[in-house]
């Protein structure tokens, strides 16, 4: 079976994020940009899923500017077998990325959708839900352990009570939690390998997807600054403090 | 232990101006004869840039040689620079603009770009690759590895995935060997192999020990109002004394931002100096602040530099391998610049190694053409002619000594046939804490000046944090037995990260603290001190700060 890895690039996580001046969105001109840890940690557990016999072939795939062939190229050096670049340079939505997933779905026919449960950049926890609508296939989020048995598979879900465990029919959508797995690090070797692996690019407009913007950003600024507290020295004090600020 | 390997033609300790230059040239080169050369960049930084921090007023004459088209190739040197101020300051509120006539010559920046360094080397990253070299990013070279004869047959990786207590955690991947004919240090000042390689062949025998500076730069968005595109301004004088040499600068460069920083030479000898503080006070004099003022700091970093000049520049060849750029030490302190000495060192490398290779086998050889090359070099030259000019600021004190380059550089053309020395190495230059004046820095007010931490967060530092502290102290003992009672334990000033911390523990004892995670990878420590007593080895690959346009 085939698995299908959607991956994104993101400001890297290290990266102190900064509002741009006219409150249009954040800098990223000269930042450091990597790939979305969780769609890292569903990349590795793709492959394991490879490794332990029950898949053939991890697919990556990425939607965005030419430099998200960085990612790729990442994915690829992880061991991933080979990737597809839907090329833009527009902005995409959630519900843009779920149909474009769907539309690449159709194509490659995987057993498995696998996906970070969010992005770190927009903290959206969104497309992997949406293409589950979409493409009618079940769909298990936030998972912290996954299991291939045959045609299903058992998946542990991180959720608000503890863990839950789902059974699923292949085909189905998986999105990664944080501990379902630690990534590898990659090997110098395989660092070269992966420049010489398929890497397919494909124009957003050959896909016929509808793309047009559902939500409008109206502006983004940074949090409000915290004002540095006072220590008290007693109770007594507290109390009169809290009392001044009327809190009490 | 078995360990993998792979083998290529020249192996190239770190992507900065020096290797990235050596390994474009290098491909150059070898397209230009028609050869086949395999070539490969290793890198701590988590990406190509991420380690770079410089003013950086850039001269572009290296540039002009190595890409004549840099230009049409859309290299990122953007702005030129159009007018150039020198401020002797000489109080908190005061200082005095040096007229141009008495600037000695080197200082003069016509035709010179201001740029961020980071992206000079990101863009000459992709001319690199887009020519066949291969650049990992993310792996340190930790180890030199010697052939049986003694010479040096390349570098071994850093292991990945050790726990802090040395055990090997699940996601460990053992380090490669990285095997050369020729390996090409440019690790940047105070490189921790070059260190080695000039301790195992006694590289520095002829040449004075290395001058060291401690830079602390930020960059800043300010109020387009204030801003002025290509100027740039150099101060010397206050905060400093005048027995303590060092300065500061300030670039506007494109998009509302400004890049200023301060240097503190490392030989100071006051152990109650602290360059962060230093650095932070020297912003709020009106002739700096007056740019600041409703602007924002966007990032912050630090890195030493080394300022011997001709007089601390080792022998660059060895059986196997050679030193290029800070690794050796080709800054020039009167310029203030060493991009483009670096940039020319690392392209001779990649001549000497091509012109040998046509001469017959290269491998574990030593290729003294190297040091032939550079001194016949404009390198040379340019060092040649300003070797005095640290020397004499250190002999002198910055007024005396500035007068002295003046009619050295502007009537003598550095041609006076005498060369001062100074042979007493940085880290032996420390009086006692108790016969030294404790300077009382004023605190930080939020808006032009801060504190050490909330400026370490802007560097986005991170290290893996179960890993084995990369600070490592060869008597665990000193800095409480010896460097706190007789210094007052240097390391928590000197170290711009706040990565030293002498702290009480539960039983009130003092407790001597290092918290390598902050680490920006000055290597400050390494060089400041005064028992030699701390050595700086590569922490986990990717790990250190990521620098944006530094």
């Amino acid at each position: 079976m085939k698995i299908l890895v959607g991956v994104k690039r993101v400001v890297d996580f290290n990266v102190r994020i900064q509002v741009k001046p006219d409150g249009s969105g954040v800098a990223t001109d000269g930042v450091k940009m990597s790939m979305n840890p969780f769609d890292e940690i569903a990349v590795e557990e793709a492959l394991r899923i490879k490794e332990a016999g029950n898949a053939e072939e991890v697919i990556v795939a990425t939607i965005g500017p030419k430099a998200c062939q960085e990612q790729l190229r990442t994915a690829l050096a992880m061991g991933a077998d080979r990737a597809i670049h839907v090329l833009t340079d527009d902005e995409i939505q959630p519900l843009t990325g779920a149909r474009i997933l769907k539309a690449l779905a159709d194509k490659e026919e995987p057993q498995i959708v696998m996906l970070g449960k969010q992005a770190i950049d927009d903290d959206n926890n969104q497309t992997a839900q949406m293409l589950g609508a979409l493409s009618h296939w079940p769909q298990a989020t936030f998972a912290s352990e996954v299991k291939i048995e045959g045609n299903t598979a058992i998946v542990t879900r991180e959720v608000d009570a503890g863990l839950e465990t789902l059974s699923i029919d292949l085909p189905a959508i998986i999105s990664a939690d944080l501990r379902l797995n630690e990534p590898r690090y990659v090997k110098l070797p395989d660092i070269m390998k992966a420049k010489r692996k398929p890497l397919e690019a494909i124009a957003l407009a050959d896909l016929n997807v509808e793309v047009a913007p559902t939500v409008k950003v109206i502006k983004t600024t940074a949090p409000a600054k915290r004002e540095a507290g006072i220590k008290v020295g007693s109770v007594a004090e507290l109390v009169t403090a809290l009392k001044e600020k009327g809190l009490i | 232990m078995e360990r993998e390997s792979m083998e290529f033609d020249v192996v190239i300790v770190g992507a900065g101006p020096a290797g990235l230059s050596a390994a474009c040239k290098l491909m150059q080169l070898a397209e230009k004869n028609e050869q086949e050369l395999m070539v490969c960049v290793i890198e701590k930084g988590s990406e190509v840039g991420a380690h770079i921090l410089s003013g950086a007023v850039l001269e572009p004459t290296a540039m002009n040689e190595l890409f004549p088209n840099w230009k049409e190739l859309g290299a990122p040197l953007n702005t030129e620079v159009k007018g150039d101020d020198v401020y002797y300051l000489t109080g908190e509120d005061k200082g005095i603009r040096t007229p141009n006539f008495f600037i000695p010559k080197p200082m003069h920046n016509d035709g010179n770009y201001i740029v961020s360094m980071g992206n000079v080397c990101r863009w000459m990253a992709e001319q690199a690759e887009g020519m066949g070299v291969e650049i990992f990013p993310g792996f340190t070279a930790s180890e030199i590895l010697y052939n049986d004869d003694g010479s040096v047959k390349g570098i071994l990786t850093g292991d990945m995935g050790i726990a802090e207590d040395g055990s090997e955690k699940d996601s460990y991947m053992p380090g490669m060997e990285l095997l050369a004919k020729q390996t090409i240090f440019a690790e940047g000042c105070r490189g921790h192999l070059g260190k080695q390689l000039m301790e195992s062949f006694d590289l520095n025998k002829d040449a004075d020990p290395q001058h060291y500076g401690l830079g602390i730069k930020e960059v800043w968005t300010i109020d387009p109002e204030k801003h002025q595109e290509g100027l740039v301004v150099h101060t010397a004088g206050w905060p400093l004394d005048n027995h303590t040499e060092g300065g500061g600068f300030l670039y506007h460069m494109e998009n509302n931002q400004v890049s200023l920083g301060f240097i503190v030479a490392l030989n100071y000898t006051n152990p109650h100096l602290s360059p962060f503080d230093e650095m932070q006070r020297w912003k709020s004099n009106p002739k700096i602040s007056q740019f600041l003022e409703g602007g924002e700091r966007v990032s912050y970093g630090a890195r030493a530099v080394n300022k011997g000049g001709m007089q601390s520049v080792p022998k660059l060849s060895f059986p196997g391998g050679l030193l290029v750029g800070c690794d050796a030490g080709f800054l020039n302190g009167a310029k203030i610049k060493g991009n483009h000495t670096a940039m020319k060192t690392g392209m001779l490398a990649a001549e000497t190694v091509i012109e040998s290779l046509k001469a017959g086998d290269v491998a574990g050889k030593e290729l003294s053409l190297m040091d032939e090359k550079y001194k016949s070099s404009w390198v040379f030259d340019e060092l040649h002619k300003t070797r005095n000019f640290g020397p004499a600021l250190h002999k002198f004190g910055t007024f005396l000594g500035g007068t002295f380059s003046w009619f050295d550089q502007n009537i003598f053309a550095g041609k006076l046939p005498f060369t001062w020395r100074n042979t007493t190495p940085d880290h032996a230059t420390l009086k006692p804490a108790a016969k030294c004046p404790v300077i009382n820095y004023p605190k930080p007010d939020g808006k032009i000046t801060f504190d050490k931490l909330s400026s370490v967060f802007l560097s986005s530092t991170n290290h893996e944090e179960d890993q084995p502290c990369h600070l490592k102290l060869t008597d665990p003992s000193i800095p409480l037995s010896q460097n706190l009672p007789l210094y007052n334990e240097p390391a928590q000033l000197y170290c711009p990260a706040g990565v030293y911390e002498v702290v009480k523990d539960e039983e009130g004892n003092d407790k001597f603290q290092i918290n390598g995670q902050n680490c920006v990878h000055c290597k400050t420590c390494d060089i400041k001190d005064p028992a030699q007593n701390i050595t700086w080895v590569t922490p986990e690959g990717g790990g250190g700060p990521n620098y944006g346009n530094m």
